[in-house]
């Protein structure tokens, strides 16, 4: 039981039976968050680097959280206030890092593609925690996992993701590994905000929310990137929460036991009421509380073992 | 070549669970405070079994837990394979309790050494014994069982397998040439 590659950089190569181990050792790593004594000494002197371009709050805690409680010395370097406002380069970055021998790197970049040209580079394994409008692995895994242990399966599952679906890598992400483990997914957002290029992902592609959650069994909303509110993607929010906020009657038109899930942080009462955030069918903190477990699965399944 | 021969069949180790049970009683003298923790996955059926024995002799359940080693292995940075991962799960507290860890086959005592640290990390147990199926010898660390089934001197170049009829639909134990 071991992965192929020494990266996990996009849930778009990774095979379904990886995928199924990552989940499987993640939900029990579960347990060990549960302890009084939050710690194991698995990786005792394993070093894991946060290298964070851009602003997060729930993933790089979740990477560093999971990294300490696997006994691993975690460092957070945020662009800010690293040399990157120095200019130094993401290669020369890089390559320091590399000379002081960490054995996990976690990144995360506006441009995608970034950790890709990272993890050819380095010698150690490179997660990628959100590059750019590409992928976000690490959240669609949990995602996968929070519905699988909701759900018993995912395969055969009904899933609509709505909002702001071309510049998503959570998108991207769930979209790959949703149908590798074979449920069916609908997208919905404003035109505006679907890619041209969408119907060859093998997705259905609505324009209402009402029509894409009838009948589904999970409901995906995304964040409104309220930072590229400039660029016109839609009028206002008010108008976009009109059209696209999910709410009591949406849920009455889904299934019966329907998840709702949000990758954070939520905007309240643009893409979702407050009372189905904080609601009996929403999953958004479970959706944190497994993250902490994925991200540990993938640590102690990427170090170790020398080659 | 070699091949397996059976060392124990159904009935021994039926006998052997039997008189492991009632010797965890009379050391223990009663079920005050006693639980029993089996080692994933071989010692997850045989605890299972003296918790039924044990009932039947005391009319009372004592409770039961599961441990994983795979987090507390000391191959784990240089094996270069990563064991799959199991649940642990112990859902009562071990602060005062006198732990029995159950094993199916006692040979380095590494599967123990790991046990134990990883009981330790749930609370500060009264005291741990260690009640085993199968001594095989060959130890690398000071550790020794307190109830043994059988002690069965092997050598290092055999491998010795317990099947159980809730995992392989036998209850044998076997001796045989081992892989290389």
């Amino acid at each position: 039981m071991i992965l192929q590659k020494k990266d996990i950089l996009g849930i778009k190569d990774l095979p379904v039976e990886e995928i199924t181990i990552i989940l499987d050792t993640a939900e029990s790593f579960v347990e060990v968050s549960s302890r009084e004594i939050k710690k194991v000494p698995t990786l005792r002197g394993k070093t894991i680097i946060n290298l964070f371009y851009e602003a997060s709050t729930r993933t790089r805690t979740s990477f560093e959280i999971a990294g300490k409680r696997l006994s691993a010395d975690t460092i957070n370097i945020s662009a800010s206030t690293s040399s990157v406002v120095k200019g130094e380069t993401l290669i020369d970055t890089a390559k320091n890092l590399e000379a002081m021998n960490p054995d996990v790197i976690v990144i995360r970049h506006s441009a995608s593609g970034a950790p890709h040209m990272l993890a050819r580079m380095v010698r150690q394994s490179v997660i990628n925690a959100g590059d750019g409008a590409n992928e976000h692995p690490t959240q669609a895994l949990l995602d996968l996992m929070t519905i699988r242990s909701k759900k018993g399966t995912i395969a055969g599952l009904k899933v609509a993701i709505v909002g702001d679906i071309a510049h998503s890598r959570v998108a991207r992400s769930n979209i790959y590994g949703l149908q590798k483990m074979g449920a069916q997914v609908t997208v919905a957002g404003p035109a505006t905000m679907m890619p041209r290029d969408i119907e060859g992902l093998g997705v259905e592609v609505r324009t209402s929310l009402e029509e894409a959650v009838s009948g589904v069994d999970v409901i995906m909303m995304l964040r409104i990137q309220t930072e590229r509110q400039q660029q016109n993607f839609f009028p206002s929010l008010r108008e976009y929460a009109q059209h696209y906020c999910l709410s009591r009657r949406h849920l009455d038109l889904a299934g019966p036991d329907v998840l709702v899930m949000h990758p954070g942080p939520i905007n309240r009462g643009v893409e979702i009421a407050p009372e189905i955030a904080d609601g009996p069918s929403s999953v958004i903190l479970e959706q944190v509380t497994n993250g902490v477990a994925v991200r540990m699965a993938l640590l102690y399944l990427l170090t170790g073992g020398k080659q | 070549m070699k091949k397996k021969k059976v060392v124990i069949n159904a009935e021994g180790i039926d006998r052997s669970l039997t008189r492991i049970a009632y010797e965890i009683l009379e050391k223990n003298k009663g079920i005050e405070d006693l639980v029993l923790i089996g080692i994933r996955t071989g010692g997850i059926y045989l605890a299972q079994r003296l918790q039924i024995k044990i009932e039947q002799i005391e009319k009372a359940k004592v409770p039961m837990g599961i441990v994983d080693i795979t987090l507390y292995r000391d191959d784990l940075l240089t094996s270069n394979r990563k064991p799959r991962l199991g649940k642990t799960d112990i859902p009562f507290s071990l602060d005062g309790r006198k732990i029995v860890l159950v094993d199916d086959v006692l040979f380095t005592g590494r599967t123990i050494r790991a046990a134990m640290d990883a009981l330790i990390d749930f609370g500060r147990p009264k005291l741990i014994q260690l009640a085993v199926l199968i001594d095989r010898g060959h130890r690398e660390l000071p550790i020794r069982a307190d109830f043994v089934g059988k002690n069965l001197p092997s050598s290092l170049w055999e491998d010795v397998s317990v099947h159980l009829t809730e995992k392989n639909g036998v209850d044998e134990v076997v001796i045989e040439p081992g892989q290389e």
